[in-house]
């Protein structure tokens, strides 16, 4: 996999606050990579970084090669950005809004018109396309936001917390047109707080805490680093210090009570059969049991448990 | 590696100041101050061809007299201008630069490739034409009147003072809309900014005139037995006074518009010897006259120009 974003030892400081603290990063050519964690724990400045944005205080990057601090406009003509909460002038239309990007951009008037009528349909604006941006809708924005990353033909996507504030059909089809633009080979950098978005759309995700890079790797990656199993088993039992007993099962990392006589056990393998016969060996009363796979959410309560989710910026 | 960044900071430039410059023409904000200066303008110049139809007999002049005759209660076009250009372009600044954080457009805009520095420079230029046209507009507009209502046409002489005193108009209304850009990129609210470009505006307009004697007595008191000291708090008032661009423009306009200016501070009779009173200078003496004066004003553009700069490069953006 050809790395397309390169973060080596990167630091951001301002003034005594340490926004990003020495992440070390690469991102490869195609691959859907998902920022993950609280609020202020350094996302939306990596991406800022990435875009040459802000200058980093320590490290370096690369994008496609290039230094994104000294070859900023090469590196922006190539990637495309769609904010978290994006904005548009509201007194023009989505058109003309994408004709001035396209302008900025450097193309030529009939490519960025041809390009510009092509991505509206895409995202399905094209019947909008010559109404103020004012009477969108945020769903709509955010399609349009996502128009100008085509309008671009970017090679990687930036997209920072992309469907916040989206009601879920709205959600759904900016996911599907992200998904589009994914299976077109676009690299794709997503952060959100939508977690079974993030599981079901990114090959990789990287857990963000207090500024560094607490976790890097796939979901069952992070459930085992996690949580130390990629299933979940949800036992509903009577018996004498059953999670005790539990515990000692090979393959179980972890026995956690919900409320009283209901435990969560986490676990490498499906090793519902084993503690059955547990529990009655122990002279318990089996009552329900019932597995699902480790999902995100579960890494994201477990791995941030105890922190300030809305960390001060 | 080199430290240099590559490409031009300028690149983008024109696509910004074209577009800030097609926003402010078509934004009903602009519209209506203009309106407000134009029916100024008109009602100021018919009440002055009026004044100079019935007290005029003959004037080498008669032309620029277009600008400067004021009759009651009017004041004179100039006067209004003085006071109407600082609305204009602080119509025209004060939200360019947080106006793009509040609607959140910043980043965006910033993440195509174009620099800061083609942002802010492109959103001033794309002012300051909006500027010229609309103070080009004004002044043939004010032109064609006076040919429709006087019946004579503006002499060669007349049409190079009219434009050396469109230039100094033109350069008036930068510093105003500097002052407005730099307060926009300061201040994070654009109400907020707004009222701090108009308080400076009503200080260095109603208040300064009033302040620059006060403050000259203080620094410098007159001492009855030392005539000197009676000229040395003069020139100290016209110093103070002369921070203020209005009064900076108020006397370029006075030695442009009235050839028989023959200096803009104090003269002493010693220094008249010679002359022919009421004798017009040449353009040439008058443009020397007033350089100091413009001088000044493209250095106060200049310098809020470079603050607004700065606080901009320096600045986050997260939005």
């Amino acid at each position: 996999m050809t790395p397309v974003i390169e973060a080596d030892g990167l630091v951001k400081r301002y003034g005594r606050f340490t926004a990003v603290d020495g992440i070390d990063l690469t991102i490869g050519k195609g691959e859907v990579f998902g920022l993950l964690g609280p609020n202020g724990s350094g996302k939306t400045t990596t991406i800022l970084l990435l875009l040459g944005l802000t200058e980093p205080s320590a490290g370096s990057i690369r994008v496609l090669g290039l230094d994104p601090l000294r070859q900023p406009l090469q590196v922006k003509r190539r990637v495309g950005y769609l904010p978290d909460q994006i904005g548009f002038y509201d007194h023009l239309t989505a058109r003309e809004n994408l004709a001035y990007t396209a302008r900025l951009t450097g193309l030529a008037s009939a490519e960025a018109g041809r390009r510009i009528g092509e991505a509206l349909g895409r995202v399905r604006l094209a019947d909008v396309g010559d109404k103020r941006v004012g009477a969108f809708s945020r769903g709509m924005r955010q399609r349009l936001g996502l128009a100008e990353v085509l309008v671009k033909q970017a090679e990687i996507a930036i997209l920072d917390e992309p469907t916040s504030g989206l009601d879920p059909q709205s959600t759904q089809e900016l996911l599907e047109q992200i998904r589009e633009l994914a299976a077109e080979g676009v690299t794709i950098v997503l952060s959100s707080h939508l977690l079974s978005m993030m599981q079901t759309i990114c090959d990789r995700v990287a857990l963000f805490k207090r500024g560094g890079i607490g976790l890097i790797g796939n979901v069952a990656e992070l459930t085992t680093g996690v949580l130390g199993g990629t299933h979940v088993v949800e036992v509903e039992a009577n018996g004498v210090d059953l999670p005790c007993v539990l515990k000692g099962l090979p393959h179980i990392s972890a026995v956690s009570i919900i409320r009283p006589n209901h435990w969560r056990v986490d676990a490498s393998d499906d090793v519902r059969a084993e503690i059955a016969r547990k529990v009655v060996n122990a002279g318990g009363a089996l009552q329900s049991m019932t597995i699902r796979q480790s999902s995100l959410d579960d890494v994201y309560v477990h791995f941030f448990e105890g922190e300030n989710h809305d960390v001060a910026a | 590696m080199t430290s240099r960044r590559e490409g031009s900071p300028f690149q983008g430039l024109a696509t910004v100041a074209l577009k800030e410059a097609a926003d402010h023409m078509n934004s009903a904000r602009i519209h209506l101050v203009m309106l407000l200066v134009i029916l100024t303008a008109i009602g100021s110049v018919y009440a002055a061809i009026g004044q100079i139809k019935m007290t005029v007999s003959e004037d080498e002049f008669l032309f620029l007299r277009l600008f400067t005759t004021a009759q009651q209660p009017l004041p004179s076009f100039v006067s209004f201008l003085g006071f109407l250009i600082p609305l204009v372009a602080i119509a025209l600044g004060f939200d360019a630069i947080n106006g793009e954080y509040s609607r959140r457009t910043l980043s965006r805009i910033l993440s195509q490739p174009i620099y800061r520095d083609a942002l802010l420079t492109g959103k001033f230029l794309g002012g300051l034409l909006v500027i010229a046209i609309c103070l080009l507009a004004l002044w043939l507009l004010v032109t064609g009147l006076g040919i429709l209502l006087l019946g004579l046409p503006p002499s060669g002489e007349e049409i190079a003072r009219g434009l050396a005193f469109l230039f100094a108009s033109f350069v008036y209304a930068g510093v105003w809309l500097a002052v407005a850009m730099a307060f926009s990129t300061v201040v994070k609210s654009p109400a907020t900014s707004a009222l701090c470009a108009l308080t400076l505006w009503l200080v260095f307009t109603v208040f300064w005139p009033m302040l620059a004697p006060l403050i000259a007595g203080a620094l410098a008191p007159v001492d009855p037995l030392n005539p000197m000291t009676a000229v040395h708090q003069i020139n100290l008032q016209q110093a103070i006074a002369r921070v203020s661009p209005n009064v900076l423009y108020g006397e370029a306009t006075l030695a442009l518009l009235n050839p028989a200016t023959r200096s803009l501070g104090l003269l002493f009779a010693s220094q008249m010897n010679g002359a022919i009173m009421g004798a017009p200078l040449p353009l040439s003496q008058s443009i020397a006259l007033v350089w100091p004066q413009v001088a000044g004003m493209i250095a106060a553009l200049l310098v809020l120009f470079t603050i607004a700069y700065v606080a901009f490069q320096r600045q986050e953006i997260r939005a």
